[in-house]
């Protein structure tokens, strides 16, 4: 597909580095942790993770981000998707954990979205650095809400992970997980040592080329399971014994170690 | 199958650029059922590629510029270590360079990973020149090819550009320097533009087409590559099934590589082979070498 010329009709700002942007194009189709590849006419083209049919959540951290944060409504971007394999839906009477850190809240909230609707009991723990950088906390009011704030400016002063170390897992159906790398890491060790990493899905970052499955950028070690097509949510069990949480690929290809 | 000094397990072969910049992903493609693999194109230093978007599906096919983005010899010969622990199917090093010494700078370099063959890219952006590429030239192409013939102890294949007035000269030059094969093509220069923005889509403008789009194009190059040539062509271009794959075959392919395909499905190989053993056994064909250039004595 050609990118779908989308008009910006809204943009909120959710933190001093996170805004989230409305389009005029509305991905009626997309399942949660599906992304969109994102054209900045005369910059860059990079994936996002839609945070609603019509929407992504975008932190400012370069280039292409840079020049989204200079458009306005009614400028417009190019989109391209929805691609990729997104999360499971859990179902009615299980019980789930989300676990997000900073803009890793951005995938999962469609989720949190779909459980309230639903009225599945959910428990989410949210991190960031400071207050000002947890995100979504309105959309994850479903259940039991545990803040982690790496300055203690809210909730508890930690990380989601000490959060997680206390929290019983043994009755959860599904636990969901986005954030940087190695906080998902962390996470995975602990699932994995309590056994239900299998549980657990985790929606991955890497450096995205094609975008559509076929230059193999994007593409883990051992296997070669590609994140922009195999993924980028994959099952805690498949992510055992692979270069999750060890290194990433620059866009040469040169490994890069966490 | 003995093809051009190497043994194929089946004629469908993994294009160079898709699925090929990590050992594991070329290693998946073999398990697949590829019957050679062929990697990104590696040059002599790391390079990025250009800015996205990089690759976007058209209507008739589509249209790449990824920029050969590669981390060049020195992070590649592990790679290619990795896909040859992890499959059996002989293993193709893409090189490209602006020049013959930079070509036989890699592929020595490479010669330590152990690659079944070499295929040189000579449809890269000219560094000695001005924009067109290596392969519009048919003396550069004999002077690289030579260069990397003599340098290394497996088979050479030379993967031709379509984008020239007569892709027979330069098949002919690559042939005379010592090439065991000859591979076409490579994509056809292209461009796409988003008409509501007004910006053309490729990051770097214009571009490669590949796909279905480009299937009669490859189909009478490796034609004419065959009726000059004495070494084997292989076939790429728009191959999505096995009918395709045997009308490469048909028009002078003794094997076909396939690329964009991967795009729809990742086990495209092992359908495409069994589906031309179907065809080889219902017409009396005892292997595929027997199909190859046939249509030329249709007359
Ligand atoms: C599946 C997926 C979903 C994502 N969802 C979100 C999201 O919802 N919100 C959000 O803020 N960010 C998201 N990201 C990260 C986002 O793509 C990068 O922050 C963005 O590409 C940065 O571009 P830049 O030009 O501003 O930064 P640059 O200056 O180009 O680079 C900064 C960093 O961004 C990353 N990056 C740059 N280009 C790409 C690319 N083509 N593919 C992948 N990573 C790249 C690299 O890690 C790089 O180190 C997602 C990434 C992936 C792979
Ligand atoms: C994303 C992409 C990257 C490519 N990279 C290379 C490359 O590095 N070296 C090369 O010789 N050909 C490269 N090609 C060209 C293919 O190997 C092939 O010749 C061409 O795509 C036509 O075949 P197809 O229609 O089966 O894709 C690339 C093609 C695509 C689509
Ligand atoms: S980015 Fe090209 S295969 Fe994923």
């Amino acid at each position: 597909m050609r990118p779908i010329h989308s008009k910006i009709t809204e943009i909120v700002e959710e933190s001093p580095n996170v805004r989230t942007f409305f389009f005029d194009t509305q991905f009626d189709e997309a399942i949660p942790g599906q992304f969109v590849m994102v054209w900045v006419h005369g910059t860059d083209e990079v994936p996002m993770t839609l945070s609603g049919k019509n929407s992504i959540t975008v932190q400012k951290v370069g280039d292409a981000t840079s020049r989204m944060f200079e458009l306005g409504i009614g400028d417009h971007m190019g989109l391209r998707g929805p691609f990729g394999r997104g999360f499971t839906i859990p179902r009615n009477g299980e019980n789930v954990l989300f676990i997000a850190g900073g803009v890793g809240a951005a995938p999962i909230a469609p989720l949190a979205d779909i459980v309230k609707m639903r009225g599945i009991e959910a428990h989410a723990i949210l991190g960031a650095r400071c207050c000002d950088e947890i995100l979504f906390r309105e959309r994850f009011a479903c259940g039991r809400v545990d803040i982690t704030t790496d300055d203690g400016s809210e909730g508890r002063s930690g990380f989601v992970t000490d959060q997680l170390t206390e929290t019983d897992t043994s009755n959860i159906n599904r636990i969901y997980v986005c954030g940087p790398e190695i906080m998902m890491y962390k996470v995975f060790e602990i699932l994995k040592a309590r056994n239900v990493h299998v549980k657990t899905e985790f929606s991955l970052h890497r450096y995205f080329k094609c975008g559509i499955g076929v230059c193999g950028a994007c593409s883990m070690d051992p296997e070669g399971l590609r994140v922009c097509r195999d993924g980028p949510v994959f099952n805690g069990g498949e992510l055992e014994g692979s270069e999750f949480g060890h290194y990433e690929r620059d866009s040469s290809g040169r490994k890069c170690r966490f | 199958m003995k093809v051009a000094g190497i043994e194929l397990k089946n004629p469908t072969i993994l294009a160079s650029g898709i699925m090929g910049t990590t050992g594991a992903a070329l290693a998946r493609m073999g398990r697949n059922g590829a019957g050679a693999v062929v990697t990104k194109s590696i040059g002599p230093v790391p390079k990025k590629g250009h800015n996205n978007p990089s690759m976007v599906e058209l209507e008739c096919g589509y249209i790449n510029a990824m920029g050969l983005p590669n981390p060049s010899y020195l992070g590649f010969c592990e790679e290619i270590g990795i896909a040859k622990s992890k499959t059996d199917a002989p293993l193709i090093a893409s090189i490209f360079g602006g020049n013959a010494a930079e070509f036989t700078e890699v592929a020595k370099r490479l010669l330590s990973s152990k690659p079944d063959c070499f295929e040189l890219n000579v449809s890269c952006p000219h560094a000695e020149g001005y924009g067109a590429s290596v392969g519009t030239d048919p003396d550069l192409v004999h002077e690289i090819t030579t260069s990397v013939v003599d340098a290394v102890d497996v088979p050479v294949w030379v993967k031709l550009t379509p984008n020239v007035t007569d892709i027979t000269s330069i098949g002919r030059a690559a042939e005379s320097a010592g090439a065991s094969a000859i591979v076409a093509i490579n994509t056809v220069r292209g461009m796409a533009i988003d008409i509501h923005s007004g910006y053309p889509i490729l990051g770097n403008r214009f571009g490669g087409l590949s796909g279905p789009a480009v299937k009669p194009v490859a189909v009478k190059c490796v034609y004419d590559l065959y009726e000059v040539l004495d070494v084997p062509v292989i076939g790429v271009g728009g191959i999505t099934c096995w009918e395709d794959a045997i009308e490469m075959m048909l028009a002078g392919a003794s094997a076909v590589e396939i690329g964009s395909a991967v795009h729809d499905d990742t086990q495209i190989f092992e359908k495409i082979s069994k589906g031309i053993d179907t065809y080889l056994q219902k017409y009396g064909y005892s292997k595929a070498e027997d199909i190859a250039g046939l249509s030329h004595e249709m007359i």
